[in-house]
């Protein structure tokens, strides 16, 4: 099978690259593009670990294959620290609130949440359980992840305030 | 889990897709969300040549409403269903099904038209299409044609629509200003297929019932339509003997497989709870 041409934008870079049609986005990330930030967890479209952003929807990048993201933008893990290299406010809260134990679902449940928060930047707790559904963690009983997120929805909302 | 190769494909016209499925029969297969053939693919449960991605075809996107009826097109997605103001004020079931759909990760790739056509009676939208009488408008290389959705369903993975067909719209009669509905559905756990799950549509005027449409979710190896427990509702008041009857009547067409989501008996009565639940909530919508 002959290789596909692949254009996108990934973390604001334009990549130009050849791919089998039969890769998944995944590993076209993982292992072609060096971002290993998304992590392979069920292989499967259950688990959420694989969790992209691409032409702003949260996507499993298990279940797409590379030609399907074909001229789309993506943001992975890699791309929500601030230009500066500060940490995302996300991120910022997540260490800070313990929304982590082992971390392997971090990249997917702070892309998805950054997501959720675009959409809806005042969620209640519930709207956030809801909104991170498709992200399994088996270490922290979801507790501190709503807590971090809810954090960094203030922040957000109290930094925005202050500029108007 | 890496699925066979294949040859990508992504038109950008109805006709060109419909093309390239004549061209290479059952060696071919659409894609819209991927989030049912992809995973097959990957379990190299479905082996295709090719692979015709429907995503830049932008004839197959959008919701209008024309002439009584609403009209979805086939690659809409379920988040797109969810927050569409049209369905929200016409038709709120499509939205309360989509929010029982899997997670937010799969509704914005997931379509109407590949849930309608994949054939899975896993899959929630058919039982919802035949509660609301919807029709299916197919292309293939000789045309147009319309398959309603109570007649669309064969077997398990087996539907109405020839390997030359694509499924470009959802054409729905607008439901009834007043109507009562629901969707009631029991999984397991988010992401999972229901053990059980019942579509309920109603009407009332004075106090009576004037129509009524339930079918049923993953009991059988289609979606169900009722048509006799539905018939059971009409011309009562929707009171305990008419539910207790409808009731018993969808429990009388299921056919589950026993499964890990429970034994036959299981899923059978777990049907009826639904059936029950989802009248209760239409009834108490009905105006």
């Amino acid at each position: 099978m002959s290789k596909l041409a692949i254009k996108m934008t990934v973390n604001g870079t334009e990549i130009e690259a050849e791919a089998e049609p039969r890769m998944l986005l995944i590993h076209f990330l993982r292992e072609d593009l060096n971002l290993t930030g998304p992590h392979i967890g069920c292989d499967t479209s259950h688990c959420g670990a694989c969790t992209v952003d691409l032409n702003g929807k949260s996507v499993k990048s298990c279940t797409i294959f590379v030609g399907q993201a074909d001229g789309a933008d993506i943001t992975t893990i890699e791309g929500m620290a601030n230009a500066d290299g500060s940490l995302h406010v996300l991120q910022d809260m997540f260490r800070e609130h313990h929304g982590l134990q082992c971390g392997f679902c971090t990249p997917g449940m702070i892309t998805r949440a950054h997501r959720l928060l675009q959409e809806n930047p005042d969620p209640s707790d519930d709207e956030i359980r809801h909104g991170i559904s498709g992200n399994l963690c088996r270490c922290t009983g979801y507790q501190n992840i709503v807590k971090a997120i809810r954090a960094a929805a203030d922040q957000i909302n109290a930094a925005k305030e202050a500029a108007e | 889990m890496i699925s066979g190769s294949f040859e990508y494909h992504r038109p950008s016209t109805l006709d060109e897709a419909v093309g390239l499925l004549n061209q290479h029969g059952d060696d071919a297969r659409v894609v819209a969300g991927g989030h049912s053939l992809i995973p097959m693919m990957k379990l190299r449960l479905a082996n295709l040549d090719h692979l015709v991605d429907l995503q830049s075809i932008d004839s197959l996107r959008g919701v209008t409403e024309d002439g009584g009826n609403l009209v979805i097109g086939a690659m809409t997605t379920q988040n797109e269903l969810i927050g569409n103001a049209v369905l929200a004020a016409k038709c709120p079931i499509l939205a309360e099904t989509s929010l029982q759909i899997a997670d937010p990760q799969v509704r914005y790739c997931g379509t109407i038209g590949g849930n309608v056509a994949n054939g899975d009676p896993g899959n929630d939208m058919p039982a919802v299409m035949q509660a609301l009488d919807a029709v299916y408008l197919a292309q293939g290389p000789n045309g147009a044609r319309e398959i309603a959705a109570r007649d669309f369903y064969e077997g398990i993975f087996f539907t109405a629509l020839e390997d030359n067909e694509i499924i470009t719209a959802v054409r729905i009669p607008t439901p009834q200003g007043g109507h009562g509905h629901a969707y009631e559905k029991q999984k397991r756990k988010t992401g999972d297929y229901a053990t059980a799950a019942a579509a309920v549509v109603l009407s009332l005027s004075g106090g009576n019932c004037t129509a009524a449409s339930i079918a049923l979710t993953n009991v059988g190896d289609t979606p169900l339509y009722a048509t006799d427990a539905s018939a059971a509702l009409i011309g009562t008041a929707v009171d305990q003997g008419a539910v207790d009857n409808a009731v018993a009547l969808a429990e009388g067409i299921t056919n589950p497989a026993a499964d890990t989501r429970g034994p036959v008996e299981f899923r059978t009565k777990i049907a009826g709870v639904m059936v029950r639940r989802a009248i209760a909530r239409a009834l108490s919508r009905a105006r």
